[in-house]
């Protein structure tokens, strides 16, 4: 038993308990957030030190600690920091529960880093359902008519992708007799082709896996929960379901499906082709449907919808390369960061706007660059990198994404990708235009809490520095994708 | 030693940019002499460099290589060549001028000169660049600098022409990417020297060359313009500062013949030879359609904007007549265009800011009351038009003569005569807007009206200079530009 592989979730478990016991102790609440980034950044220590070390598994090959497993923890680690920082001033308004609201965001961040680590169906679901209850309680946290509404349907249809989820699992589990991946890729190599064409339950049970986790990366056609859920939620929150919610989603996928299901190489080609069609469906739609909006995180919504679809890209040119090819995945990793920074960036500009105007709305944030200058520079910067133009991480994560694509003759998904990319310049620059161009409401500045500026500060300086050094990041997408071929 | 040059020739505007930016309480002066600065500077090097370059030798120069994305192969590769040399100095020089030009600035002085920087390091960059990942990213940089320029300092429709203006541009670029990685897996390279030698192997074929060909091109036409997809320049002209259009004409649409014969006819000139009857019928449509609509223009501004789209038909002419003269006229006629429409846009925003008028049925008899700029405008005007001793006779005739001896596209001397008859509809709106606006009887509500001040003075000599030197000694760009694109016609046999 190598216990110590498991030290960054058993440091970060114990952190989230510390910090409910510290909320009855402390009169002080804004030490929770402080233990909360210790715990964390002491995780990540943990996750740092055990980097680039051979693949280890552990508990009878439930859980692999692999660099992929460790790059998706160091992920969802700094974007739970980001959103305990991004938090501070809205907790401050919280009058109780102030230690629950710190404990969920580390649970969580503890689900989705075991289910970064799971290598086992029943693993996968139980860290799924921890990450995702942790999420529902989080998304009604304001109380108000808005937010009950945005948990209450995020409750009903998270559950009902899992159960389709679960379904799912078994059928897989009752053609091949294990719920180990590896196990489950022999044995679906060892049915042959008409083995696997004589099993339709095995063909069923992958299409309710891409089904249910369809749900948790919000690709359309599972995508309906997204604005409302969005929009209702507590920034924060909202940006932590953006990110790292759709980062886990990712992470499950990549590994089932190049482990379980890689080979043979007809039935790759097969699911990816699927989400080659799904990638281009759901950038089209999520673009499309952000054009009208007029409430900024409901626009958000639906470009987190198109952005899951560029990373569809990934998962299709993970299907369709050659057994052995890794590039689908590295690329997947490697956009996931870029959009995790950029996204997270302008979330945290997003909650110190709207904090201070107290409006959702994008006509209200006119004239912002003429109130804090620096603050509609970091927004603008990070919209330029989601819409994927340089010098920003996006046009990077983008060029390398659909260059995958484009090696393993997807050229097609990579025009309708790129000309999605001009879409959504239209919406992401007309926030830009009316911070720049509209007459500000009062000249009064918009203040922000030191924490926030930490924040906004690490992840725009992130979103160049991820450009310009772009190189020592890809490599170590490429490690973590090669660990998972072998 | 020598590889410095190109690298502070790109950082110069983009320290100055960074200054401006983020050191806090400037005040508007020392903002204004960040940047005369920075871009002076940066024009001094660029005339180091071309007095230095080496004619005898010729090829690639001051170049620079760093690794930089070791996954995709990319590297960090600068270089000038006789094609590309020409260009830099022109970016150079119209970046000092435009600062000049912008002196009378008020407006949210600070973001303005930081966003007129970046864009001057944009498009040098762009000329300076051998990789292709790294021309890309150049060429997208260019966007952002230039939407804010229009949409906050702009005139006019300014927002809607801005946004135009980034949505073509972002459209063409969205193809051009596609090219790109298409072009990168086909040979395994980014490095445009390797794959124009062809040392790049061909490590797969994802597609007909001809596709990557067409989805490249796409990108540059948007951006010459080529009809029909000219249709954002006549909005942004207009609409921008008179800087941004200065820019916008005089250097920027020239990316797009460049990236032409830098990437398109370098790489491609078999495809290029095939193809050649269609680009060349779309540039005699671009010359005729665009001088037509000239001919019906009445806002001052708005007809040199249409100009150009006729002016750089001549360049996608000279292109595609895929001759070694026709393509040396085409990186001349680059040049010259550039200081002919960016003077005359200079003269446009000089006029419209004494006058306050830019209709030219409202405008009339202007020579009495600012004769400097009625005869700077008059020679800016003539030079379009081709007269004798400026630099548009100089690179129109090189271009025409080049494009009818051309012997590798078949029919070529149609498209040439017909494009000849471009000139002749020039003369016609050139005279009839100098007519209008200068010439005529003297209206009484302008008397009064200033003439040009000392600093504008600076620069409308600087530009007249130029246009005459390299209207009576064309050799000093020609000798460099053939060295350039020599190479690129033996590949066709022209």
């Amino acid at each position: 038993m190598n216990l110590e592989l498991l030290a960054p979730e058993i440091s970060l478990a114990a952190t989230a308990v510390a910090v409910i016991l510290l909320d009855l102790l402390i009169q002080r609440k804004g030490l929770l957030a402080v233990a909360s980034v210790i715990g964390l950044v002491v995780s990540a220590a943990f996750t740092i030190v055990m980097y680039g070390e051979p693949s280890r598994t552990i508990f009878n090959n439930t859980l692999a600690v692999d660099n992929f497993a460790l790059f998706f923890k160091l992920l969802f680690l700094g974007i739970a920091a980001l959103v305990i920082l991004a938090s501070v001033d809205y907790a401050s308004k919280l009058e109780r529960f102030r230690g629950e609201y710190h404990a969920l965001v580390l649970l969580s961040a503890l689900g989705m880093m075991l289910m970064a680590t799971a290598a086992e169906l029943i693993t996968i679901y139980v860290a799924l359902e921890l990450a995702s209850i942790s999420l529902y309680v989080l998304a009604g946290f304001l109380k108000d008519p808005k937010s009950s509404e945005s948990s209450l349907k995020y409750l009903l249809l998270g559950a009902t992708a899992s159960a389709v989820l679960l379904y799912g699992m078994a059928l897989v589990f009752g053609t091949t007799g294990t719920t180990q991946l590896g196990e489950i890729g022999q044995q679906v190599q060892s049915l042959g082709v008409q083995g696997i064409i004589d099993n339709p339950a095995l063909i069923l049970g992958i299409v309710l896996l891409i089904a249910g986790f369809g749900f948790k990366i919000a690709a359309v056609p599972f995508q309906m929960w997204v604005p409302d859920v969005y929009e209702g939620a507590p920034t924060p929150i909202t940006a932590y379901l953006s990110v790292a919610s759709k980062a886990a989603g990712f992470a499950v996928i990549v590994r089932i499906f190049s482990t379980a299901f890689g080979l043979p190489s007809w039935l790759s080609l097969d699911w990816g082709i699927v989400f080659a069609v799904l990638a281009a469906i759901g950038m089209t739609v999520g673009n499309i449907s952000a054009l009208p909006q007029t409430n900024i995180k409901r626009m958000f919504g639906y470009s987190s919808i198109a952005q899951a679809g560029y990373l569809m890209v990934g998962l299709a040119a993970m299907g369709v390369a050659s057994a052995g090819e890794t590039i689908g995945q590295s690329t997947i990793l490697f956009f996931l960061l870029s959009y995790a920074v950029a996204n997270m960036g302008a979330f945290i500009a997003i909650i110190a706007i709207t904090d201070k105007i107290d409006s959702d709305l994008i006509q209200d944030f006119s004239g912002i660059a003429k109130r804090s200058p620096l603050l509609a520079l970091a927004l603008t910067v990070c919209l330029v990198s989601l819409i994927g133009m340089p010098p920003a991480a996006g046009f990077m994560a983008k060029f390398y994404i659909f260059g995958g694509a484009a090696q393993n003759g997807l050229l097609w998904l990579v025009i309708i990708a790129v000309l999605n990319s001009v879409i959504s310049a239209f919406y992401y620059l007309r926030v830009v235009k009316v911070m720049w161009l509209g007459e500000p409401s009062s000249a009064e500045k918009v203040p922000s809490s030191g924490a926030l500026r930490v924040a906004l500060t690490l992840t725009s300086l992130g979103v160049l520095g991820l450009f310009i050094f772009a190189d020592p990041l890809i490599k170590a997408a490429e490690s973590a994708a090669k660990m998972l071929g072998s | 030693m020598d590889s410095g040059y190109l690298l502070a020739i790109i950082l110069l505007p983009v320290a100055g940019t960074i200054l401006i930016a983020f050191i806090p309480g400037l005040s508007e002066r020392l903002i204004r002499y960040i940047a005369a600065v920075s871009t002076l500077v940066s024009l001094i090097l660029a005339v180091v460099i071309f007095a230095g370059f080496d004619r005898v030798i010729g090829g690639i120069q001051y170049e620079m290589k760093a690794s930089w994305i070791e996954a995709v192969n990319a590297n960090f590769h600068l270089g000038v060549d006789g094609l590309s040399l020409p260009l830099v100095l022109l970016t150079a020089f119209l970046g000092f001028v435009v600062v000049l030009i912008s002196w009378k600035i008020h407006e949210r002085v600070r973001e303005y000169f930081a966003w007129l920087l970046l864009l001057e390091a944009s498009i040098l960059g762009v000329f300076c660049s051998l990789d292709l990942l790294l021309f890309f990213i150049f060429w997208e940089i260019e966007v952002i600098p230039m939407y804010f320029l229009i949409s906050i300092w702009g005139t006019g429709r300014r927002e809607y022409s801005s946004i135009k203006y980034v949505l073509y541009t972002l459209f063409g670029s969205a193809f051009m990417l596609a090219g790109i990685l298409s072009l990168y897996f086909t040979t395994g390279s980014l490095s445009m020297v390797d794959i124009a030698n062809r040392d790049g192997v061909i490590v797969q074929s994802i597609m007909p060359v001809a596709v990557i060909f067409w989805l490249l091109i796409i990108g540059f036409a948007v951006k010459l313009p080529v009809f029909p997809l000219h249709t954002w320049l006549p909005d942004a002209h207009t609409d921008a500062p008179t800087a941004g259009s200065v820019m916008l004409a005089g250097a920027l649409i020239k990316m797009g013949g460049y990236g032409m014969i830098r990437i398109c006819v370098s790489i491609f000139p078999e495809v290029a030879q095939q193809f050649a009857p269609l680009l060349l019928a779309l540039a005699v449509i671009s010359i005729l359609y665009g001088a037509a609509v000239t001919l019906r223009q009445t806002d001052l501004k708005r007809m040199i904007a249409y100009s150009s789209v006729s002016h750089m038909g001549f360049v996608l002419l000279g292109v595609f007549a895929l001759g070694d003269v026709s393509l040396t006229g085409a990186g001349l006629q680059m040049v010259s265009h550039g200081l002919l429409t960016g003077l005359l846009f200079a003269m446009a925003g000089l006029t419209m800011h004494n006058v306050e008028e830019r209709d030219l049925t409202k405008l009339g008899g202007l020579a009495r009351q600012m004769p400097v700029i009625a005869i700077v405008f008059s020679i800016a005007g003539l030079g379009s038009l081709g007269l004798p001793l400026t630099s548009g006779f100089a690179a129109e005739f090189i271009t025409f003569t080049g494009a009818f001896s051309s012997t590798t596209v078949a029919g070529v001397e149609v498209y040439t005569l017909l494009a000849v008859l471009g000139v002749v509809l020039a003369a016609g709106y050139i005279l009839w807007m100098l007519q209008r606006t200068f010439y005529g009887p003297v209206l009484e509500q302008y008397n009064g009206v200033k003439d040009a001040d000392k600093l504008e003075k600076v620069y409308m000599f600087a530009f007249v200079a130029l246009i005459l030197l390299v209207g009576i000694c064309p050799f000093i760009l020609t000798d460099v530009i053939k060295l350039g694109v020599s190479p690129i016609a033996m590949l066709i046999g022209g």
